[in-house]
């Protein structure tokens, strides 16, 4: 059959693009759908089956309860961490990106240099040389040596900068300074009314920044009480069976975890971002964009 | 792969803005001095706590060995395990760098030519992985790395695989690395080129076809130069952000079977060994000097020299 060469373009361009899809979204699936098999029926079973809500109930109760309930200590710890962080970092950065953006004062433009710079840095360059400085100063161990660089967010200043300089115009900052408006209520009757999108955009970047990391929180924390769920999953890794035989010898009183087990930990380790992912895509996306839009 | 979705953060600006001039060449009206300095306070005492103190202390410490001036860069450069870790990484970058850049511009070109709405689908299916970033992606790869359980197993059954430690074996780590970096970070990017060509004038678009351009001139001649910049942007954070590697080596290697990954694969790694092991800070401070440098002149240089970004 002669097949005009155009179409056979256009299959092999669907063909790719599923591929594609198959690489980036099957495992994922699979992810769901581990934890509602047991280990065996994992071996046995299509990848895509089903198995039961009784063992999914099983998995998710073994998993929660693993280490005199480890899981919800790290998700708490977590929790503490990344709010705090976020916290913090709105804290700084909303008033910071309002005074680069419609204030004026000497060093403005060389803060806006080095906030651009830090932020295209990767954050993980930062990582030792905070330890060894939180080190120094005696923080090692507690919150702060977490939730003080968790705060520091040159990218959500950089944002509300964008923001503040696209959306306020200056006339009306003017107007109200004239009829006698102090800074401060210019800002908290003016601006930070309008500045209600840009303060949950960094503020949902910088949970997701704070809650996904794990180079910060493993050289920060050294106890099973202070660690986030990141570093939590890498501990279930040691105690999972397949993947680490030897720890398991006979009579070892480790309690034993498996697959389905650990996929079920992903899970509950990843919900709150993939929830705001889920929910806050468009804000997301128009982020990631921030300054890219047309005219 | 925390790596390129923690540091795509692209607010680069690819055209003029109207508030360009909104942001304040000359003084406002009535604003005063004092008020921005009060704003920008806690910011810049957080910027001078953690962003410039950490890097002058680290330096310092580098230099101020017992040893002698510099002798911990010395130690460092001597360090046996100094120019494997690089070499690591090193192969690892080839492999991301290049697979990334083809395959996010090529799928970003094949998503334009579909109906908004199927391509929308498609980006957001592509765009899921980046909420795994860190450890939770590392994880899902060591399951996709199992030839017992993995969906995938049959490819690696086929290229001769038939034990979870076949798959990771030290030769085959540059690539995991690369396909996990890949798997997380590639989405959000292509939600980038996506929205940068998205700005590309529909007239242009619409006169190159008047004038017989087929949609595979049109990707290549007309797109594809619209977006370089993006593309540039792209493969230079990504350069930084893997200098960095950390988290895959860090949590492959704590599957035992993967005997392979050895605790200084790459060089934050190694810092991090030589800090927590020897509590040699000279040495780990010098590393990370090294590191710091190299994502330093990267940023330093896309800023100043690349004008993506507005800082007028």
């Amino acid at each position: 059959m002669a097949f005009p060469r155009r179409h056979a373009l256009q299959l092999v361009g669907i063909a790719v693009l599923l591929l594609f899809t198959a690489f980036f979204f099957v495992p994922i699936v699979w992810l769901f759908l581990a934890p509602t098999k047991t280990d065996g029926q994992l071996l046995t079973q299509s990848p895509f089956a089903f198995g039961s809500f009784h063992t999914l109930g099983q998995t998710f109760h073994r998993i929660v309860t693993y280490g005199g309930h480890s899981m919800l200590i790290w998700l708490k710890n977590s929790a503490i961490y990344s709010v705090g962080g976020t916290a913090l970092a709105v804290l700084a950065a909303i008033p910071a990106g309002y005074g680069l953006a419609l204030t004026h004062f000497i060093g403005r433009k060389a803060l806006l240099s080095i906030t651009l710079v830090v932020m295209i840095m990767p954050a993980t360059a930062l990582v030792l040389p905070l330890f060894l400085e939180i080190n120094k100063l005696g923080l090692y161990g507690t919150i702060w040596s977490l939730i003080l660089p968790f705060g520091f967010f040159p990218f959500g200043v950089y944002l509300t900068y964008i923001y503040f300089s696209s959306t306020i115009p200056k006339d009306l900052l003017a107007a109200a300074r004239i009829d006698g408006a102090s800074e401060w209520s210019v800002f908290r009757f003016i601006a930070l009314p309008l500045a209600r999108p840009i303060v949950s955009l960094v503020g949902f970047f910088a949970f997701v920044a704070s809650w996904n990391n794990f180079f910060l929180p493993f050289v920060m924390t050294y106890d099973n009480s202070q660690y986030p769920v990141q570093i939590g999953l890498q501990q279930l890794i040691g105690s999972t069976a397949s993947f680490n035989p030897t720890n398991f010898t006979a009579g070892s009183s480790i309690v034993v975890l498996h697959r389905p087990d650990l996929a079920m930990a992903v899970i509950i380790a990843i919900a709150p971002v993939l929830i705001v992912f889920l929910f806050a895509q468009r804000a997301l996306v128009s982020g990631m964009l921030a300054g890219a839009t047309k005219e | 792969m925390t790596l390129p979705s923690a540091t795509a953060v692209p607010g680069g600006r690819a055209s003029s803005r109207r508030g360009s001039r909104a942001a304040g060449r000359e003084r406002p009206a009535g604003s005063s001095a004092t008020a921005g300095y009060f704003f920008v306070a806690l910011y810049v005492g957080l910027l001078g706590l953690l962003g410039v103190a950490p890097v002058v202390y680290a330096i310092y410490l580098a230099l101020s060995n017992s040893g002698g001036f510099g002798s911990s860069f010395v130690d460092a450069f001597k360090d046996y395990r100094f120019v494997p870790a690089f070499e690591h990484i090193l192969a690892f970058m080839l492999i991301w760098l290049i697979s990334q850049t083809i395959l996010v511009v090529g799928l970003t070109l094949m998503l334009h030519t579909l109906a908004q709405r199927v391509g929308a689908v498609f980006r957001f299916l592509f765009y899921i992985p980046g909420a795994l970033a860190g450890a939770a992606s590392v994880v899902v790869w060591l399951f996709m790395l199992d030839p017992t359980a993995s969906p995938f197993a049959f490819v690696l059954h086929w290229l001769g695989y038939a034990q979870f430690n076949n798959a990771i074996a030290p030769g085959n780590l540059s690539t995991i690395f690369a396909i996990m970096a890949f798997w997380t970070g590639a989405g959000g990017w292509i939600v980038v080129m996506y929205g940068a060509l998205n700005n590309i004038p529909h007239e242009l678009l619409e006169s190159a076809q008047i004038d017989g351009a087929n949609a595979f001139k049109t990707a290549f001649f007309i797109k594809l130069p619209l977006i370089r910049k993006w593309i540039v942007y792209m493969l230079v954070l990504s350069f930084a952000g893997g200098t960095q590697l950390f988290v895959e080596p860090t949590v492959l290697g704590s599957a035992a079977l993967g005997v392979g990954v050895s605790k200084y694969w790459s060089p934050n790694q190694l810092a991090w060994f030589v800090a927590s092991q020897y509590d040699n800070f000279a040495e780990a401070a010098a590393l990370s000097v090294v590191l710091l440098v190299l994502g330093l002149f990267v940023a330093a240089v896309l800023v100043w020299r690349g004008r993506l970004f507005e800082a007028e």
